[in-house]
């Protein structure tokens, strides 16, 4: 038993942290199945005589986009086959879902489990009739409405994505209602993760948002008997020329229209974008900075009561004893307990605490646990043949090595480390007629559903899961089991039940990103190029393992070990600890062979965006700069999820060690969609990482946390920010890149090459004088 | 269970609770004024900011029988409808935010920061509010909106009038 209760166990098998590579055999190009339709059938009540079903599995075969499935962070042994029919909707589905709506317009298409995005936990299993959803719908008086399954955790999608429909459709901003991740409106979603909002969730929604603009115009085209050609969009009407105008709302007034989207509805240049790439402040940033927003915790249902879980004192501790008499005997309290799961409902939150308190439980911790000291040596030794990945491997390493002129090698530690979202999971959860609907914080909302229709035993269309704008996640919130709690608790009670984890319980018991040991060995030929790259990563993850630097030899390999802590996703995953060890080691190689470290990493640089961001960086610091006495200057770039950034560091030595003076981020992730957010995006991220660069690591013995809580584990404050300048390229002729994530990548490996002018730097994130 | 008389946000409210109750639990649970964020409990993130007195305070390890009859200001007290207090509308033109969980409590910190500091340097910004945290990492935007606040509330007072 690893964990309080048995869907929590389940839940760590799938929450491993997961990578592109391994998963690349087995994964059919998941891409998006929603917009693969033909997009004739714009049909209704009074429709013309051209009903032509949706015929999807037709155009599967020659339609699929080209998507660079790398960029997927999928989660490991949660794919599965797509179903083997798919049957086309008939004229009265589409009718069925506009009528829900009110009439006017809806562009729709197939909410597919299977057959949509990235994956989701079992997506297909259970209940998944097909199902027809709206991407957007433009009511009566031309309001518009775009429904999303992404989730809005602070990476300010909600705005992002509304501009691409607003801009497809030459409507203001304000005119756009984004509709996100309420299971039961909108499409079929994988989940908010692997930076994918950004590369796929735009163009999606621009591409319904463009068939509505073609669907307006023909019905203008209609009324005024003038050609489509001529008629566009502006301000909400379509315009004919100066001549005449309709607007949206006196076009879909009274109306039934419904089409689909075409999977290669064009969709506008990105030169021709009037609201992408803009800035447009967050869409609805005043209900955050008024405290109106409510999030999860701040939601309130009739007649709800308030839920605790009682949890052992760390990981994996088993339930012994328990003694509710007193607790029991309070009023109001009720004591649930379900095998390994144990919680109670109070009417209130001080009884709910009190109660809590009363609570006499006996669990036995684990023995023999590891430890963040033994950590390491655990991993290695746990090695988990078969869960890994085959080895990626290119030419001959050890011949290679038999004929270098010298060869390098090294071992990283990677410790744990917490999101530590200031939100801590919490859901709300009510029972009606059999009906689950569950609001709790989580980025993925189906999946969420999946594990609450599993738990419950109930087919997934008797489950809604609600994700209002959420306290952030950074990759900690992919799993349910707050909800599933929370909805235990409300089933037992027969009333509304509201749960929030403390911030203890958020350390111990969410997960953590996984700790890592990766060992390099590579080796140079007597004019100082790489002959052979081994890297063996045990246990962080295979995301960004493979270098981006030309080595003829290379045997790249990903093993799963043991983890004696739960442990899942994080915002770039691996990337973090693969792009440390890799450009730390090419910056001890530069210095051994006397080389400049830019000028080395270039020698073996094809990739011109990848050389471009470097040598961005060093020309923002300075590059090369001399050593002034107690400071030292570093560098590091990379890429990941389609995006390429370099990092400059400056750091000056302290009695104690040292401190960063300064960061030079460049970042290029294609076109820009809004500045201010993409700039918001990578300096946050930068924070994040100077966190796990300089003091983030968790602090464990027998499965108890020595340092879960705020005060001891330590986030980056105020104090702890040096200067950050954010070069943005925009790259208007490359499609939009996901940005949430890569910032993050090269933050500890400047910061650790710049120390490195100062002494020698230890082994172990964070990045340490030794 | 004693009852206290709070005055909050200019009203008074009476309410039953234990000497130990936190203040937070009061605002949230029983007053329903959800915008005062839990974060941590501890008094280490600054979610939980409110003013006691014109003072911050962390209304998480505040005590409701330390608070009694003393005036307290939320974030709920800020906006006057839709006018917003210089402070938010600071924080909203600097985009000093992203998830927004920390922001209420960044905005009341902030409140409290220029009735000492009217003109504060980014270090007085870093050491007096140095615990609230913004886990997005807005530090940066943060700094600048309260001396954007601080620029906007000084030409206030300069001009007489109240904000």
């Amino acid at each position: 038993m690893r964990s309080p209760h048995p869907a929590l166990s389940e839940i760590r098998e799938d929450s491993r942290p997961v990578d592109d590579a391994e998963i690349r055999e087995d994964s059919r190009p998941v891409d998006d199945a929603e917009i693969r339709e033909d997009p004739r059938p714009v049909d209704d009540a009074e429709i013309r005589e051209d009903p032509r079903p949706v015929d999807d599995a037709e155009i599967r075969e020659n339609s699929r986009p080209v998507i660079d499935e790398s960029a997927f962070e999928v989660e490991r042994y949660e794919l599965s086959a797509p179903p083997s029919y798919r049957f086309a909707f008939e004229r009265r589905d589409f009718l069925r879902v506009l009528g829900a709506m009110g009439g006017g317009l809806i562009v729709c298409a197939y909410a597919t489990p299977a057959g949509a995005q990235e994956s989701g936990r079992g997506a297909q299993r259970g209940a998944a009739p097909r199902e027809l959803s709206a991407w957007l719908h433009i009511d009566e008086a031309g309001r518009v409405t775009a429904y999303t399954g992404k989730t809005e955790i602070g990476q300010n999608i909600r705005t992002s994505l509304a501009q691409a429909v607003a801009d497809e459709l030459r409507v203001p901003l304000e005119s756009v209602t984004m509709v996100m991740a309420d299971t039961d409106l909108v499409p079929f979603d994988a989940g908010t993760f692997g930076s994918q909002s950004t590369p796929r969730m735009a163009p999606q929604l621009a591409r319904a948002a463009a068939a509505a603009r073609v669907m307006l115009i023909e019905r203008a085209a209609q009324q005024w008997q003038a050609d489509p050609k001529t008629l566009s969009v502006q301000g909400g009407k379509v315009v004919d020329g100066a001549k005449r105008s309709l607007a949206f709302g006196d076009l879909t007034k009274g109306q039934k229209l419904a089409g689909a989207v075409a999977a290669e509805q064009p969709v506008m240049a990105a030169a021709d974008w009037s609201l992408r790439g803009t800035a447009p402040r967050k869409v609805n940033g005043q209900a955050f900075v008024t405290g109106r927003n409510l999030f999860t915790p701040d939601i309130v249902r009739p007649g709800m009561l308030i839920g605790r879980v009682l949890r052992p004192e760390g990981y994996e501790g088993t339930l012994l004893t328990v003694d509710d008499s007193r607790a029991r005997a309070m009023t109001g309290v009720t004591v649930v307990r379900d095998g390994e799961f144990l919680g109670l409902v109070a009417p209130n939150e001080r009884v709910a605490r009190s109660a809590t308190a009363a609570m006499r439980v006996e669990w036995r911790p684990p023995a023999d646990h590891p430890s963040s000291s033994t950590i390491y040596e655990h991993l290695k030794k746990t090695e988990q043949p078969g869960r890994g990945n085959a080895p990626t491997a290119t030419g001959d390493v050890a011949a290679a090595r038999g004929r270098a002129a010298r060869t390098f090698d090294a071992t990283f530690n990677i410790p744990y480390i917490a999101h530590v979202p200031l939100e801590p999971r919490a859901a709300v959860a009510e029972w009606t007629d059999g009906k689950l609907t569950v609001w709790c914080g989580t980025q993925r909302p189906f999946g969420v559903r999946t594990e609450l229709a599993e738990a419950f035993h109930v087919p997934e269309d008797r489950v809604r899961v609600i994700v209002p704008d959420t306290g952030s996640a950074y990759g900690g919130k992919h799993s349910g089991e707050h909800a599933i709690e929370a909805a235990r608790l409300a089933k037992a009670a027969g009333k509304p039940v509201k749960l929030v984890w403390t911030r203890s319980e958020e350390f111990s018991f969410g997960y953590m990103r996984p700790a890592g040991v990766i060992e390099i060995k590579a080796a140079v030929d007597g004019a100082g190029k790489l002959i052979a790259w081994e890297f063996d990563n045990w246990n962080s993850g295979a995301s960004a393992i493979r270098t981006p630097y030309q080595v003829p030899n290379q045997r790249i390999q990903f093993h799963a070990s043991d983890s004696p802590l739960r442990q899942g996703s994080y915002r770039g995953l691996a990337a973090t600890a693969n792009h440390y060890a890799r450009e730390m080691h090419m910056d001890s190689i530069a210095r051994a062979l006397g080389v400049d470290a830019v000028e080395f990493r270039l020698n073996h640089l094809e990739d011109a965006r990848m050389r471009a961001v470097l040598t961005a960086a060093a020309k923002e610091i300075g590059w090369p700069r001399a050593a002034a006495p107690g400071r030292g200057v570093g560098i590091a770039c990379g890429t990941e999820k389609g995006s390429y950034v370099a990092t400059a560091a400056e750091v000056a030595k302290t009695p104690d060690g040292f401190t960063v003076e300064r960061l030079i981020v460049v970042f290029e992730c294609g076109a820009i969609v809004n500045r201010d957010g993409l700039h918001n995006q990578v300096e946050g991220a930068v924070v994040q990482g100077i966190g796990g660069a300089l003091f983030e690591a968790i602090d464990f013995a027998n499965g108890r946390l020595n340092n879960g809580t705020m005060e001891l584990y330590r986030v980056p404050r105020f104090k702890d920010i040096p200067k950050i300048d954010v070069v943005l390229l925009d790259r208007k002729d490359l499609p939009s890149a996901g940005a949430g994530e890569t910032p993050i990548v090269c933050v500890a490996p400047a910061i650790g090459a710049a120390a490195r002018a100062l002494g020698a730097v230890r082994s172990e994130l964070p990045v340490r004088l030794s | 269970m004693p009852k206290y008389a709070l005055r909050i946000n200019g009203s008074t409210h009476e309410v039953e609770g234990e000497p130990g109750d936190s203040l937070l639990s009061v605002l949230r649970y029983e007053l329903n004024l959800t915008g005062t964020k839990y974060g941590c409990g501890e008094g280490h993130c600054g979610a939980c900011t409110v003013l006691v007195d014109g003072q911050t305070a962390r209304s998480c390890t505040t005590r409701l029988a330390a608070v009694a009859g003393k005036p307290i200001a939320t974030i709920e007290s800020l906006a006057n409808g839709d006018r917003l207090h210089p402070v938010q509308q600071a924080f909203l033109e600097a985009e000093a935010f992203q998830c927004g969980y920390c922001t209420p409590g960044m905005v009341m910190a902030t409140v409290g920061l220029l009735k000492t500091h009217p003109n504060p340097t980014a270090d007085d910004i870093a050491k007096v509010m140095d615990r609230n945290v913004c886990r997005c990492g807005t530090y940066p935007r943060i700094v600048r909106a309260v001396q954007l606040a601080a620029e906007r509330v000084r030409a206030t007072s300069q001009a007489g009038g109240r904000r």
